[in-house]
């Protein structure tokens, strides 16, 4: 919010000079953050008041030019002037040779429609004081002849930016700043809602338009006031006008600029109704189906039955706390006027303002929350200033319709801020400082019953909070206030005694750790859009049932053509990979640890529990059961060259391979045994394929957790990929559940004993995977007899041809036996070589090459 | 083989005499010099220290000495030996050093021709430092909560009091997953921060509780230099027995100092968040100027700005309502809790300024940070 500073010392009495910067870094430090200091109005300079002599109208150009005598005082000079909207003696904003206006805009004496002209007169736009161009600024008659504009338009100011969070609706008004400013400073504040009438507010009055309320959850207070014959031409005062180009506010005539300027004085956003135009009583109530209103920014809008109108016999009038509506709209006509100050429901009026995408000056105070005592006093104002700049007569008294509000009470042990920040302030520091939010504070007994009411021998407060303080209704609430006036530098430090914490979890362990091997083996990690579409699984060839097709859809995606979330990690790595190709990167090797939603039962709705008590075990477990499924999944990509060409000659290509190795780093990171076979997976090649199973506890049913291979080929033309482009993804959740219960390792028996290397070339048929046959012969030595190790079982060879048979190929191992606790026999190594072939021979069908 | 005796055969020991070992030595020696290779030497080695050498064949005849002459025989024999290894000794270590001259210098390479032919890796810097600023709470006693990234509203929002309709539900564009039928809503989004791991913690860990939750957070915003739909903080939060403000000072300083260095000092000033009250938001002194920029005179500082302070987190105690909807009594628990955005940290401690390139992928992003990992 923009706040000038003249405005604010008009109610804290602060001695000059101020000191800018300590008024910024004060409010900041009460928690009101100035983001801005902006010195206004030096940029006008050497503009003096001038007033017109004499006009001469000059013909023959297409539009009106005037030729105009003026003076400032002294010489009298000549000046061109487009503009119509002034009489000889009319008192202007005069530029003369040597001036500048905002924008470094330097006047000097030029030649323009056929004449000298030695200077300007100058608009409000070009003052920066509003947006009219349409004409010069004509100021009142005794504005004094010579005097610098600048000076007596009071342009010099300083405006202060305010972040003003959520739940400081009082800080959206001069009256709510002051008033903070003023307990920053230890200085006296003069509240801007002081309206000077009896109670503050008047009387109620019959003669003024009335009005009721249909639904108070909606409003609980709409006060009406009404001004009559006030004249529809009388202009804002100049210093009004200033003020509201200081907030960023259009002038727009007197009602409006009047309202305006109120609700940024006092935050009591107010509407004036032409009463001409207004038809029997007026109604707040919530609008029916099917109901329209056209409003002030010409839009026609359709009602939701949860919107909250103002409304008289014709139907709605206004949104209520948002936007009025055209029809009663005050116009250059209107002498009588009806004026509404309102309260309005914060939620209603922000659920209202989302709805229609109406964000407007007024939602943006209510939703935060106004004074609920304001409309009456805010109303007053407004009807006052109203008659008397507008020439007009204010209608005594007011009509009010209300509905019953709760004051809220808080109680709290005198040091309960003591007990939140950790220092001690005194019963009287707490008191005081409440008092000068505005609370009434009682201390003592507040049940009166001499009962004990709180800690042993604690003082209670019994604190209600002022009406512009709808934000305060919990202890720490107060406590808050306590502890920022009294300054957050004086918290103290101390440490909290945590307990000795385990560390990370084994499976947070994990994660970092295949993170570290996958970087080790030279990828490179990414992050990949979490973002997906439908697009993507037809790219990739999932079939129709798969699960991956079942994605969690946004309702506001950022990008119409990805409206799901992913829920596997590859089009994210393939766009990646795509990216890095095109700025020169064509070798790569990427890899990305991240979730992805599985929608497995479908869309699904989570229920919204109560907060004023823990949810039950049966509420979170719903909760838990309307989710997606969430798996963390490990992803890789390679393209381009694994090894590159150089010095030492040729490269080698990223091949499936690689991708079936990054596949077993990350398994062998996690220690859970696994097993690996040729599978057939979208969007891998069916040939090229490789599936990782794991026993998701020992001994259970190994399942699938992923794949790794060489991409489809009309995969990597829809992804227009390189070609033979691999992948490997694995869901990391499941091995990391698997390998929570894994045994730690077992030191091994580190034998000195000799080794008793053996080889072995094993025929089999083409399609026998290795993995089987090794599998075998492990299993087969294994069997062979006590003490007899298989250190080591290395393939060495893979051949086919002649030799072979056609469809048969050969795979030569290494067998390394070795006894913990003596040296082989010959015999016993021969035994577990034949055991360990035996076993390869009735798994595989393989046969020893040579026969022997 | 002699065996001692007391009659001496005059021939056999005409080896011993002193003209016969020094015409022996005098020979071997001419040949250990003669010798041009590891190889001649190794031979004349064998020539003349072997078993058949003429000085070892010599030797083994002392025994047949009168007892009065085996003494002598024995130091005479014994000295030419010693001459003999020495003029070996000499003489390998000629050889080795003519070697070391020639061959070893007829075997040098460039040893600066690169021989990177396994490309490095490397681990992406908001993960490493995630983990980094995990590892300072670690220390002190934390450990990591985690919870999903498509959370529940009441999770993300309602049971961290951000009511139903309130402008601070609105503050945050919130990704909202569509309902059965594409409705707009179904009680779940994408989380917006990390927060709701807070509830998440307080409903299943025992208290006291002291846990950091680093994870990724997704709000509606379009990719530029500072914003990201996709982005990661790390939390804390801490519950236990009369918790304060000053504990919470406490903690964020320890971490402030591990974090970018000690002596460094921290700040608070009042803010707004629903899920605390009261609220601040952390600021610490520049690490790079240390406050030097804001003095009169002082160089201008990139890093802050010259403002001296740089906003690193926010804060506050754990509002009591949140605690209630966790099912904990706030008579007897307070708690506290903070925030920090990674890439934020990541501009402020590594000079990251568009956001853009930690979603990129850019290889030469991740690389660069390879070291640090």
């Amino acid at each position: 919010m923009l706040v000038p500073l003249s405005w604010l010392l008009e109610y804290v009495d602060l001695a000059e000079p101020v000191d800018v910067g300590e008024v910024a870094r004060r409010l900041t430090a009460v928690g009101l953050e100035i983001e801005g200091v902006e010195q206004v109005g030096h940029d006008v300079d050497g503009v003096l008041v001038g007033q017109v002599l004499d006009i001469e109208e000059l013909a023959g150009f297409k539009k009106p030019i005037r030729y105009c005598r003026v003076t400032a005082g002294a010489a009298e000079r000549n000046v061109i002037c487009g503009a119509v909207n002034f009489a000889v003696g009319d008192m202007v904003a005069l530029a003369l040779p040597g001036a500048t206006l905002p924008g470094g805009f330097e006047i000097g004496a030029s030649r323009r429609y056929g004449r000298v002209s030695e200077g300007m007169i100058c608009s409000m736009a070009e003052l920066a004081i509003g947006d009219d161009h349409t004409g010069i600024l004509v100021l009142p008659p005794d504005a004094p002849l010579g005097a610098d504009f600048a000076e007596y338009a009071a342009l010099h100011d300083v405006v202060l930016d305010v972040n003003v969070t959520p739940d400081k609706g009082h800080a959206m008004s001069i009256r709510g700043v002051a008033r903070e400013l003023a307990s920053a400073f230890g200085v006296a504040f003069t509240d801007p809602a002081d309206t000077g009438l009896p109670d503050g507010t008047g009387e109620p009055s019959a003669e003024v338009y009335q009005a009721s309320i249909a639904d108070p959850t909606a409003c609980d207070r709409f006060a009406l006031r009404e001004v009559r014959g006030i004249d529809p031409d009388a202009p804002t005062p100049l210093a009004m006008r200033v003020r509201l180009a200081r907030v960023a506010v259009r002038s727009v005539s007197l009602a409006v600029d009047v309202t305006n300027y109120l609700m940024h004085e006092l935050g009591q956003p107010m509407h004036a109704f032409d009463r001409s135009a207004l038809d029997g009583p007026i109604v707040v109530r919530r609008a029916r189906a099917g109901e329209r209103l056209e409003t002030l920014d010409h839009v026609e809008r359709q009602l939701d039955p949860d919107d909250i109108l103002i409304t008289d016999s014709s139907g709605p009038i206004s949104l209520a706390g948002t936007m009025g509506g055209l029809a009663t709209e005050v116009s250059e006509t209107s002498t009588d006027l009806v004026i509404e100050a309102a309260h309005f429901s914060a939620a209603g009026t922000a659920r209202m303002s989302r709805r229609h995408r109406l964000f407007s000056q007024a939602s943006a105070r209510f939703e935060r929350g106004v004074d609920y005592e304001l409309p009456l006093r805010a109303s007053a104002k407004a009807a006052a200033l109203l008659a008397e700049l507008g020439g007009g007569t204010a209608v005594p008294g007011y009509s009010l319709a209300s509905a019953p509000t709760e004051a809220v009470t808080i109680v709290i042990p005198a040091d309960h801020p003591d007990k939140v920040a950790g220092i001690s302030y005194g019963t009287d520091t707490v008191i005081d400082r409440l008092r000068e939010v505005g609370c009434t504070v009682q201390a003592g007994d507040p049940a009166g019953d001499g009962a004990d009411d709180g800690r042993d021998g604690a003082i209670m407060l019994t604190v209600t909070p002022p009406s512009w303080r709808p934000d305060l209704t919990d202890p720490n609430d107060l406590a808050e206030e306590v502890i920022r006036l009294e300054g957050y530098e004086k918290i103290p430090v101390s440490m909290p005694r945590a307990p000795a914490g385990h560390g990370r979890t084994a499976a947070q362990r994990l994660r970092a750790s295949v993170g570290h091997a996958l970087a080790r083996a030279g990828y490179v990690e990414v992050i990949g859009s979490p973002f997906g579409s439908a697009a993507d699984f037809d790219r990739l060839q999932l079939p129709a049932g798969d699960l991956r097709r079942r994605a969690v859809a946004l309702a506001n995606p950022i990008r119409d053509e990805e409206p799901l979330l992913r829920t596997t990690l590859l089009p994210g790595l393939f766009q990646v990979l795509a990216r890095n190709a095109g700025r020169g990167f064509a070798d790569l090797a990427l890899f990305e640890i991240g979730s992805v939603a599985r929608a497995i039962q479908g869309p699904t709705v989570a229920p919204v529990l109560a907060v004023d008590r823990g949810p039950t075990q049966a509420e979170v477990d719903e909760l838990e059961a309307a989710l997606p499924d969430q798996p963390r999944m490990v992803g890789v990509v390679l393209a381009g060259e694994r090894e590159p060409a150089g010095w030492w000659g040729q490269g080698r290509q990223a091949s499936f391979r690689d991708a079936v190795e990054a596949a077993r780093v990350v398994l062998r990171t996690s220690r859970v045994p696994y097993s690996v076979r040729s599978g057939q997976c979208e969007p891998w090649h069916p040939g090229r394929c490789a599936e990782f199973l794991i026993e998701p506890s020992p001994g259970a049913e190994p399942v699938s957790v992923g794949y790794a291979g060489e991409l489809h080929p009309r995969v990597i033309a829809a992804y227009r990929l390189t070609a033979r482009t691999c992948a490997a993804e694995l869901n990391l959740s499941a091995i990391e559940q698997a390998a929570a219960l894994v045994a730690p390792v077992q030191a091994p028996i580190i034998s000195a004993y000799p080794v008793a290397s053996q080889d072995v070339a094993l025929v089999v048929d083409e399609s026998v995977p290795a993995a089987q046959v090794e599998a075998a012969l492990a299993a087969g030595a294994a069997s062979a007899g006590a003490g007899v190790v298989l250190e080591q079982l290395r393939l060495f060879d893979v051949y086919s041809g002649e030799q072979t048979g056609a469809g048969r190929k050969s795979l030569a191992y290494t067998l390394r036996f070795r006894a913990p606790d003596r040296t082989l026999t010959d015999e016993e190594v021969s035994a577990a070589r034949t055991a360990a072939v035996a076993e390869a021979a009735r798994r595989t069908g393989a046969v020893l090459r040579g026969g022997a | 083989m002699s065996a001692p005796n007391n009659t001496y055969d005059p021939v056999r020991v005409a080896a011993l005499e002193p003209a016969e070992v020094e015409r022996m030595t005098a020979e071997a020696l001419g040949a250990i010099r003669g010798a041009g290779s590891f190889e001649e030497l190794k031979a004349v080695e064998v020539a003349h220290r072997g078993r058949q050498a003429p000085l070892t064949l010599a030797g083994a005849e002392i025994g047949a000495l009168p007892p009065e002459a085996k003494a002598e025989a024995g130091r005479r024999i014994g000295t030419a030996k010693r001459r003999l290894d020495d003029a070996l000794a000499a003489r390998y270590a000629e050889l080795e050093a003519e070697r070391d001259g020639r061959v070893l210098h007829e075997e040098r390479a460039d040893v600066t021709l690169p021989w990177d032919r396994h490309p490095a890796g490397a681990r992406h810097p908001v993960v490493t430092l995630g983990d980094r600023l995990a590892d300072v709470f670690i220390g002190m006693g934390y450990e990591i909560a985690e919870g999903p990234e498509v959370e529940a509203e009441w999770y993300n929002f309602d049971a961290l009091n951000f009511p139903p309709d309130h402008p601070a539900r609105e503050m945050q564009d919130t990704f909202f997953v569509a309902g059965p039928g594409g409705a707009a809503r179904s009680g779940m989004v994408m989380r917006t921060h990390t927060s709701p791991v807070q509830i998440r913690a307080m409903l299943t860990r025992p208290l006291p509780l002291y846990v950091v939750s680093p994870g990724k957070c997704f709000r509606a915003d379009a990719l530029d230099a500072t914003h990201s739909p996709v982005f990661h903080q790390i939390e804390g939060l801490a519950v236990d027995e009369g918790l304060t403000m000053a504990d919470l000072r406490g903690a964020i300083s320890a971490f402030v100092e591990a974090m970018f260095g000690p002596g460094l000092r921290t700040r608070l000033r009042p803010d707004y968040f629903p899920f605390t009250e009261p609220s601040a938001d952390v600021s610490m002194e520049c690490h790079v100027c240390r406050g030097e920029s804001t003095r009169p005179g002082g160089a201008p500082c990139r890093v802050c700005k010259s403002q001296g302070w740089i906003e690193i987190a926010g804060c506050g105690m754990v509002n009591p309502r949140v605690l209630i909807a966790c099912g904990i009594d706030p008579a007897r628990y307070s708690g506290f809790a903070f925030g920090l955005g990674i890439e934020r940290s990541l501009m402020i401690r590594n000079g990251l300024s568009d956001i853009r390139d930690t979603v990129e992928g850019d290889v030469r992003f991740s690389r660069a940070f390879a070291e640090e990992a």
